[in-house]
C-alpha cells in the first residue's frame, strides 16, 4: 500500500513544515526571518486544508486557503510596515535589541 | 511506484529542505530565495491534490506578491549577516529545538493514532479545484466572507501606509 498517497502523508508533511516554522520563530532574532517563518507555518496549515478538501471532496478547505492567502497578504503589508518603522526608530531589526516595553 | 507518488516524495523532500534553509541561513536574502522555492514546491504539491486554482494563487500571491515585498524590505534595510551571540542564545536554541521536537511528536502521535482510511483523492476534487468551482462557491455560499476580506485588505493598505510613512513635523 506504499504506492498510493494516503491523506496521512500530506498531514505528516504539513506537521513537519509547521514544526520547522515554529523552530524558526523561536530561534531567530532577525524580525524579517521570523516573519518568513510565520509564512512557513501559514503554508503548512494551507497544505493540510487542501489535503482535507481533496480527499473528502469538500470545497470548504480550498475556500479557507483562499481567505488565508488574502489574510497573509494583509499581514505581510502591515508586518513589513511595522518592521520598517521599527528600523527607522531603533536602527535594528533584531528582536532582542528592541526592549522599549522592558521596564 | 507510480509517477504521482515519486512526484510527491521529491516535492515534499525539497519543500522540507528549502524550509530548513529558510530558517537556518545567516543572510536574509538567501532565506527569502529559498522561501520562494518552498512556495513553488507547495504549488507542485497542490497540483498533486487536484487543486489547480490554489496552486496558481500560491505562485501568484505568495511567490509573486508577498516575497517581492519581503525582498524589497530586505534591500531597503540593507542588512548584513546576523552577528551571532553564541553564549546568550545557545540556551534559547536548545529550548526551542526541544519544544519543537515535543510539538512535532505530539502532532505525529495524533496522526498515527487516527486513521482516516482515505487512500484515494475524491472524484469530486477535480471539479472543486478549478477556478470555476472555487468561483461558484465564493460568489454564492461565501459571498459575505469574501466582501469582508475586501474590507480587510483595504484596512491593511491604509494601515501599512500610515505605519510606513515618514513623520512630517
Amino acid at each position: 500500500m506504499l504506492e498510493t498517497i494516503q491523506m496521512e502523508y500530506y498531514l505528516i508533511l504539513s506537521a513537519v513544515l509547521f514544526t520547522i516554522g515554529t523552530i524558526g520563530v523561536l530561534t531567530r532574532r532577525n524580525a524579517i526571518i521570523i516573519f518568513m517563518s510565520l509564512e512557513l507555518m501559514l503554508n503548512a496549515v494551507n497544505l493540510s486544508l487542501v489535503a482535507f478538501s481533496s480527499y473528502y471532496g469538500d470545497s470548504a478547505g480550498q475556500i479557507f486557503v483562499f481567505f488565508i492567502m488574502a489574510l497573509a497578504a494583509a499581514e505581510a503589508a502591515v508586518g513589513l510596515a511595522i518592521i520598517l518603522s521599527l528600523f527607522r526608530l531603533k536602527k535594528t531589526v533584531y528582536v532582542d535589541e528592541v526592549n522599549i516595553f522592558k521596564w | 511506484m507510480n509517477f504521482t507518488f515519486i512526484f510527491f516524495i521529491v516535492a515534499g523532500t525539497l519543500a522540507i529542505a528549502s524550509g530548513i534553509v529558510t530558517i537556518r541561513s545567516k543572510h536574509p536574502v538567501l532565506s527569502a530565495v529559498s522561501l520562494v522555492f518552498h512556495f513553488f514546491m507547495l504549488a507542485a504539491l497542490y497540483l498533486t491534490l487536484n487543486a489547480q486554482f490554489v496552486a496558481v494563487m500560491q505562485v501568484l500571491v505568495y511567490a509573486g506578491a508577498i516575497m517581492v515585498l519581503v525582498v524589497f524590505v530586505i534591500m531597503l534595510l540593507n542588512l548584513g549577516d546576523e552577528h551571532s551571540l553564541k553564549e546568550r542564545f545557545s540556551v534559547q536554541k536548545i529550548i526551542a529545538a526541544s519544544l519543537g521536537i515535543v510539538f512535532l511528536l505530539q502532532i505525529l502521535a495524533i496522526y498515527f493514532s487516527f486513521s482516516s482510511g482515505k487512500y484515494e483523492i475524491s472524484e469530486k476534487s477535480i471539479q472543486i479545484g478549478t477556478a470555476q468551482g472555487i468561483g461558484k462557491e465564493l460568489y454564492s455560499n461565501y459571498l459575505i466572507p469574501f466582501e469582508a476580506v475586501g474590507l480587510l485588505l483595504l484596512a491593511a493598505i491604509i494601515g501599512a501606509v500610515i505605519l510606513a510613512k515618514k513623520k512630517i513635523d
